[in-house]
């Protein structure tokens, strides 16, 4: 189970797009080692929430604390602290001109000052945490979407960041490959990542979430342990929504 | 038809096709330099650099190409900037220097529009993904979204180089000696009007044929390399 150390603070965050309100005073803490899933229909901002840790998005208002540091007060450097934070999007984004082992290396080698030498043995040992050894010299356009997946994790991780974002990073992929990803996951999880994840995959949040958080229209509506969340949700809301991806 | 007039005209040809290829490379590098730059300025969050890119953009491209020629070539010296004649460089440097400096005003703008194109045609999670590990965004631009960007810009810009290379004639009305000017001396010399100007076409058309077989086999070397 978690630490009670905060590692992610976020206090009355607010995001509009215009005049879209797409978050509403979100307060949430996410702890150290620990494992948060975020679920909710599509629209709900999960996927803004999560874009909003790193400022790939602009919160509009309030706070966020990473590691001690506000992250939204713009005395501190961005770069740096996004440094520690990885992210995996749903489109994989690996740089298309770049080989395997180059997309894995490339902001190593740029930021942490170290040795090609280095960055290059690190970039195997996690291709091989990830089951990709093999493609190294691969480009990403002869990957299949899980194996692009994989490697964009793998790039993630090359930075040792402290907390992994995860934007639905299994739903631009085929039935089969999504095994392949959420074993990857499970795996980091059990290293004890701290991983904050936004996912539609309903049994992945049940067994490898230690808390799941429902949104809807902006808001947090429900949050906790999955079991209670799944088997015993309070809110009409949660219930409609598993009723519907659940027994569809 | 009657092409005698070659064995004592044949210089005024190669002289003159070697101004227009130098007009064309210095107007190609030129114009690439304004066409970065406004580029960059037309990307930038800074609504003033925005403004001021796409003023010259809009107003580049909106006027005619002999316009821009005869304010460079007959405006600037009335407001005291002249271009030096260099004699190292050649009888006529200044005028030279004036078309090509006007080509290359014309032809940054279309650049910087093409350049513009590639670097915006780059997809967005590139982007998101060098910035999410940490990157700057100078860092990102330069080793994730240019690189990509210059695939998409290379077939229209060596469009653009073709087009340069045949607009630079207009240059002949200033009096540069370049190979339309040249042409059209020999035409009337020999009160040929027909063949100097067929022999003019033909070169033209032997520069850009080769100059876009060239890019195409840049064009095909890049693809190669990246196998995307």
């Amino acid at each position: 189970m978690p630490e009670l150390k905060p590692l992610i603070e976020i206090k009355q965050l607010n995001k509009h797009f215009g005049k879209l309100h797409v978050l509403k005073n979100i307060d949430l803490t996410i702890h150290q080692g620990e494992v948060v899933v975020v679920i909710g229909p599509s629209g709900s901002g999960k996927s803004t929430l999560l874009r909003c840790l790193n400022r790939l998005e602009e919160p509009t208002g309030g706070e966020i604390i990473f590691e001690g540091i506000s992250i939204t007060d713009n005395e501190h450097d961005i770069n740096k602290l996004r440094e520690n934070m990885g992210m995996v999007f749903q489109q994989f984004n690996l740089f298309s001109h770049m080989n395997v082992l180059e997309n894995i290396t490339l902001a190593p080698k740029k930021l942490k000052k170290i040795t090609s030498e280095q960055a290059e043995k690190r970039a195997i040992s996690l291709l091989e945490k990830v089951g990709l050894v093999e493609k190294a010299t691969s480009y990403p356009a002869q990957l299949s979407g899980g194996q692009k997946q994989r490697i964009a994790i793998a790039r993630a991780l090359a930075m040792e960041p402290d907390v992994m974002l995860f934007d639905e990073p299994t739903s631009a992929l085929d039935p089969e490959m999504v095994g392949d990803v959420l074993s990857v996951m499970n795996d980091l999880a059990a290293e004890g990542m701290t991983m904050a994840i936004v996912t539609h995959e309903m049994g992945f949040a049940r067994e490898a979430a230690d808390r799941v958080i429902f949104m809807d229209e902006g808001k947090i509506v429900e949050e906790g342990h999955p079991e209670k969340i799944f088997d015993k949700p309070e809110h009409s809301r949660t219930k409609d929504f598993l009723h519907r991806v659940i027994h569809i | 038809m009657d092409f005698s007039f070659l064995t004592n005209y044949h210089m005024f040809f190669i002289n003159g096709a070697k101004i227009t290829i130098l007009l064309a490379l210095f107007t190609v590098a030129l114009g690439t330099v304004i066409g970065v730059f406004l580029a960059l300025m037309k990307i930038s969050k800074n609504i003033l650099l925005k403004g001021v890119a796409s003023i010259y953009i809009e107003f580049i491209r909106g006027t005619p190409l002999l316009v821009q020629l005869f304010i460079i070539y007959y405006g600037l010296p009335m407001i005291g900037i002249h271009f030096p004649d260099i004699p190292a460089l050649g009888q006529n440097f200044g005028d030279f220097m004036a078309g090509a400096v006007a080509l290359s005003i014309n032809s940054g703008a279309y650049v910087a529009e093409i350049i513009r194109a590639g670097i915006q045609a780059v997809d967005k999670g590139q982007m998101e993904a060098a910035r999410s590990l940490g990157m700057p965004h100078g860092l990102s631009m330069k080793k994730i979204v240019l690189p990509q960007a210059f695939k998409n810009i290379l077939p229209a810009l060596g469009n653009e180089f073709i087009a340069v290379i045949k607009e630079s004639a207009i240059v002949s009305i200033i009096g540069i000696h370049d190979l339309m000017y040249n042409a059209d001396t020999v035409r009337g010399n020999t009160f040929q009007p027909f063949e100097p100007l067929i022999v003019a076409a033909l070169i033209y058309f032997v520069i850009t044929f080769t100059f876009s077989k060239l890019i195409g086999m840049l064009e095909r070397r890049m693809n190669t390399d990246a196998r995307t």
